[in-house]
């Protein structure tokens, strides 16, 4: 029989508010002393409340907003009870029946939407190292994390593949990202996904009981998680027995899923409403005025970068995926604004190319995540592309110069003229090696002379090869062929 | 007893400002009764001589200087010891938090210091403020200053016997379901719950977040006045609490009650009501007639669900507050002894250790009614009929400017006579929770002694934040009775 897999996705979002969900301390725990970040209420001090960051409400509306949700215009906080070492409480401050945004959805590609259930704000618990201390089965905890804001997004079970998966997470990560709420970074750790997969007959309306699946910390294992998981419940469901509710952990290392915790041990959260924190209106005036002034989000950066820039789908796209490359092309076409539309097309075509590719490929080269971080200027970026396009440097020069930009930081036209790299287009210049590369070729010459022109490119590669890259290949190959004809055949 | 230990706050404020008294010969003064008195009635559970000396001292050297920042400078008082204070023990009464010593200032704790209070010391109470007479607290109980075989009233037991035997001029205690009126009214002296979020709650250990409230307890109306007017106010670090403006209570307190409307409540004569309490409320009731109130009958009719609620929210919102007390970042904590090094063994042992019997008995209630397939049935239920009782009161309040009662229905009760009996000592607050279920200010105070020599109280309720009305009402009452007057032979 055939299956289909059936996919939901839970996802924790850290915010990058200055402050912690409800309380003062600073939130940007990554890389600071452990438990330093601390106060009464991060620690459930006994008589210690939460106070709730409106800034934090702010980027839960603005994501509902981008996730085309309904915003609750009334909206609360419950407690979440059940007892864990990161639990500072012994509950979280989560919100259970009056989330803040729902019933939204994310178009993932022409054909298919993804429905949001809902989105709801909550906090991060401290984080747990175990066994750091050499020797000892240990461990260590630290509260800076404890209270950091966290929204959760909810999305129905519409998801059926891991390329939808993998379309529905960069989706979101980069309107999260576009609406600066948060860097949506699986490795920081600041986007953690659960999966709720189950199987079901193809064509059949029927649902198999579902499995979710935690601890996935990447999005390849997202994905392995998700095959493992669907073969291993048909391989259930095969073998004649059911598949049953249960949690299970991602192993990673093992490429396998692991049971957790069963539908009968399941928690009984007791949720009930927060009294620490009033039940609270959300102005309409207030979410009129976010909704107004949401930035660009990716799907309307595309349409935009298509028809500004005469970009194809495909490249825009590309550089829409994060939302600082995508600065970073604008400001590098910024040197053709001025220019007539069919030069700054052509200027940002080429720029594209550049991003999408090469540069791209230094990134990845480099373990480079953000293109701010290449440390090379957008202006010095589209003066190399310019050089390139004026065919004043060959391709394989201008990947050179790009490199040694990285490297030394210095600009490409400096680069160029201190090394020499320029492209000889004189004809002069040109017509010496020619004449070099014949009397050094004399097999070649004579199989061109006997009708094999195609050995004409292999001459072309030897001049530039003399010229270290920088002959014109065009202006080589017409200077070439005007010398072998003045030859007695 | 010295004669400075009688002065309320008001006429010690004077002394102490003319400097024919220093706050330093005061303080030492009550550190010398608490001394005295605590040997018979255990209200302290620590005594912060140097503190209070150090602060005495401070307070002293602003009066020579002339600066003077607050009617409070320099008036000895203490606290419950459900109040976080910076560098001292804070154990709610529970051998959980017998060690735990608070990093930070409750919001009313640095209040008080900002006003040059001197504080000697935290007061006993039940075991996380879970009682109605201070035999729940895990440190011994107080002994009421009446009668030293009587319970003092609880949960804020060491607030009310404190102030009642001279061994501080005022108090703090906290109320969620009468815990300052009811021990107000068995040892004899005033003690207010304010309106739900006129106080801030920050550093208060919470029992039932939605119904606590912190309030003073003093000897009379006007000291009650001062402290609560310093003591109300907004907090940044409390989103329960309220904006609206602290009025200074003691500036309209002698305006009198004539043609004020008061309303008497049908349902709050309760069956087995003591006599002597009933001819009391009803003398009560002449008095305030005479002194020109408008006397109206009126009907709270959902007065009999008021316990009930409390025993399902109280508890509920309890055994989650609860739950951060494990053993592992403060209070105490004990190795399981048959899973050794187990987390969950860690916890179970620490808890079972460290919580008394009745605070047990309150997480399971609560933790049984927030249970899936049980909320509907309690919690939600509960909360529904919470709106009804406020609803009660709303409609009344149509009516009537202040609502009168007796704060209990019978005067202290005798130590261990109801300590096996958890729904009787329940019953001693039935008066005094409805004003909690909804958020209601109430104050208790002096209505005469009862034959067998026991306080008896008389209750108060206001609109919600009128203060100012409760603060009248009652003001005037013992300006006339002069029952505040009478005092324990302590």
């Amino acid at each position: 029989m055939e299956y289909d897999t059936v996919i939901g996705l839970e996802i924790h979002v850290q915010l990058n508010t200055k402050s912690k969900m409800f309380c003062s301390c600073p939130n940007n725990y990554q890389n600071q002393v452990p438990n330093t970040f601390v106060c009464p209420v991060c620690l459930a001090l006994p008589g210690s409340l939460p106070v709730v960051n409106k800034t934090a409400i702010e980027s839960a509306i603005k994501l509902g907003l981008a996730l085309d949700c309904k915003i609750a215009p009334i909206t609360k906080f419950d407690r979440k009870n059940y007892s864990y070492p990161d639990l500072m409480k012994g509950y979280q401050i989560s919100q259970f029946d009056k989330p803040i945004a729902f019933n939204g959805s994310i178009k993932i590609s022409d054909e298919k939407n993804i429905r949001i259930n809902r989105v709801h704000m909550e906090e991060d618990v401290a984080k747990l190292i175990h066994n750091a201390i050499p020797n000892e089965d240990s461990t260590l905890m630290d509260v800076n994390r404890a209270g950091v804001p966290l929204l959760e997004i909810v999305s129905e079970p519409d998801i059926r593949t891991t390329d939808e998966t993998e379309l529905y997470i960069s989706k979101l990560q980069s309107i999260i990202q576009y609406l600066e709420i948060g860097s949506a970074s699986m490795e920081e750790g600041s986007f953690r996904c659960d999966a709720n997969i189950s199987i079901k007959p193809k064509n059949s309306n029927v649902l198999n009981d579902r499995v979710e699946i935690k601890n996935m910390n990447r999005i390849k294992a997202v994905t392995r998680a998700i095959e493992f998981e669907t073969k291993r419940q048909i391989k259930v469901t095969e073998s004649g027995n059911r598949v049953v509710q249960e949690t299970r952990g991602w192993d990673d290392e093992k490429g396998i899923s692991i049971s957790q915790r069963s539908k009968e041990d399941a928690h009984d959260y007791r949720y009930f409403p927060e009294p620490d924190i009033p039940i609270f209106e959300l102005e309409y005036k207030w979410i009129e005025s976010l909704k107004n002034n949401l930035p660009e989000l990716p799907s309307e950066k595309i349409d935009r970068f298509c028809n500004d820039y005469g970009l194809s789908e495909y490249d825009a796209k590309l550089l829409s995926t994060s939302m600082n490359i995508s600065k970073y092309f604008e400001k590098v076409v910024q040197k053709f604004s001025d220019s007539s539309k069919k030069q700054l097309h052509e200027f940002s075509k080429e720029a594209a190319n550049w991003l999408n590719g090469e540069v791209l490929r230094l990134m990845n080269n480099n373990h480079i995540k953000d293109i701010n971080d290449l440390k090379i200027s957008s202006e010095n970026l589209a003066e190399l592309i310019e050089m390139f396009q004026k065919r004043e440097i060959s391709n394989s020069i201008a990947k050179e110069v790009l490199l040694e930009m990285f490297q030394t930081k210095k600009n490409p036209k400096n680069i160029v003229e201190t090394k020499g790299l320029k492209k000889i287009q004189d004809i002069e210049g040109l017509s010496e090696i020619a004449s070099e590369v014949i009397n050094n070729n004399s097999r070649a010459i004579q199989d061109y002379l006997s009708g094999k022109e195609t050995v004409i490119k292999f001459l072309v590669g030897q001049m530039m090869k003399m010229s270290k890259g920088k002959a014109d290949p065009k202006i080589s190959e017409s200077v070439l062929k005007e010398k072998l004809q003045d030859l007695p055949k | 007893m010295q004669e400075l230990l009688s002065f309320s706050i008001l006429e010690l404020g004077k002394r102490l400002k003319n400097r024919s008294l220093s706050s330093e010969e005061v303080t030492k003064a009550y550190l010398e009764r608490i001394k005295e008195t605590d040997e018979k009635i255990h209200a302290y559970l620590s005594i912060l001589e140097d503190d209070a000396i150090n602060a005495a001292q401070i307070a002293d050297k602003g009066f020579k200087k002339n600066n003077i920042s607050s009617p409070l400078q320099g008036i000895p008082i203490a606290i419950k010891d459900l109040l976080c204070m910076k560098g001292t023990k804070t154990t709610a009464g529970s051998k959980i938090l017998e060690n735990f010593i608070s990093p930070y200032d409750a919001t009313v704790v640095s209040k008080l210091k900002n006003a040059g209070t001197v504080i000697l010391g935290k007061l006993n109470m039940d075991e996380f403020a879970m009682g109605s007479s201070c035999e729940h607290s895990a440190f011994g109980p107080t002994h009421n200053p009446w009668n030293l075989e009587h319970v003092p009233g609880g949960s804020s037991g060491g607030s009310a016997a404190s102030v009642a035997a001279y061994s501080c001029i005022a108090s703090l205690g906290s109320d969620t379901g009468g815990s300052i009126r009811q021990p107000a009214a068995c040892c004899g002296v005033v003690g207010m719950k304010p309106t739900y979020g006129r106080v801030s709650r920050y550093g208060l250990i919470a029992f039932a977040s939605s119904l606590d409230q912190i309030g003073p307890l003093t000897r009379n109306v006007e000291d009650c006045a001062v402290i609560l007017s310093a003591i109300s106010g907004h907090d940044l670090k409390d989103s329960t609490s309220s904006k609206k403006k602290v009025p200074n209570y003691l500036k309209t307190i002698d305006r009198g009650i004539k043609g004020m409307k008061i309303g008497i409540p049908d349902e709050y004569f309760v069956d087995g009501m003591d006599p002597e309490i009933k001819q009391a409320t009803n003398d009560a009731i002449k008095t305030m007639e005479t002194l020109g109130g408008e006397i109206i009958r009126i009907s709270l009719p959902h007065t009999k669900y008021a316990l009930p609620i409390y025993y399902i929210i109280a508890p509920a919102e309890a055994s989650s507050n609860l739950s951060r007390y494990d053993g592992v970042r403060y209070g105490m904590r004990k190795e399981s002894e048959s899973e050794y090094g187990s987390l969950f063994g860690m916890y179970s042992a620490s808890r079972d250790n460290g919580f008394g019997k009745e605070v047990k008995r309150r997480i399971m209630l609560g933790t049984y009614a927030l249970s899936s397939g049980y909320y509907d049935a309690y919690y939600t239920k509960a909360l529904k009929t919470r709106t009804l009782v406020c609803e009660d009161f709303q409609k009344a309040f149509t009516k009537v400017d202040l609502i009168l009662s007796a704060t209990t229905p019978t005067p202290a009760f005798k130590i261990g006579e109801k300590l096996n009996d958890p729904l009787s000592m329940y019953l001693s607050d039935i008066l005094t929770i409805p004003c909690n279920i909804a958020g209601l200010p109430g104050i208790s105070i002096q209505n005469g002694i009862t034959s067998s020599g026991l306080p008896i109280g008389l209750q108060l309720i206001g609109k919600p934040f009128d203060e100012e009305g409760v603060l009248k009402g009652a003001y005037a009452f013992e300006k006339e009775t002069k029952f505040y007057l009478k005092s324990s032979s302590l």
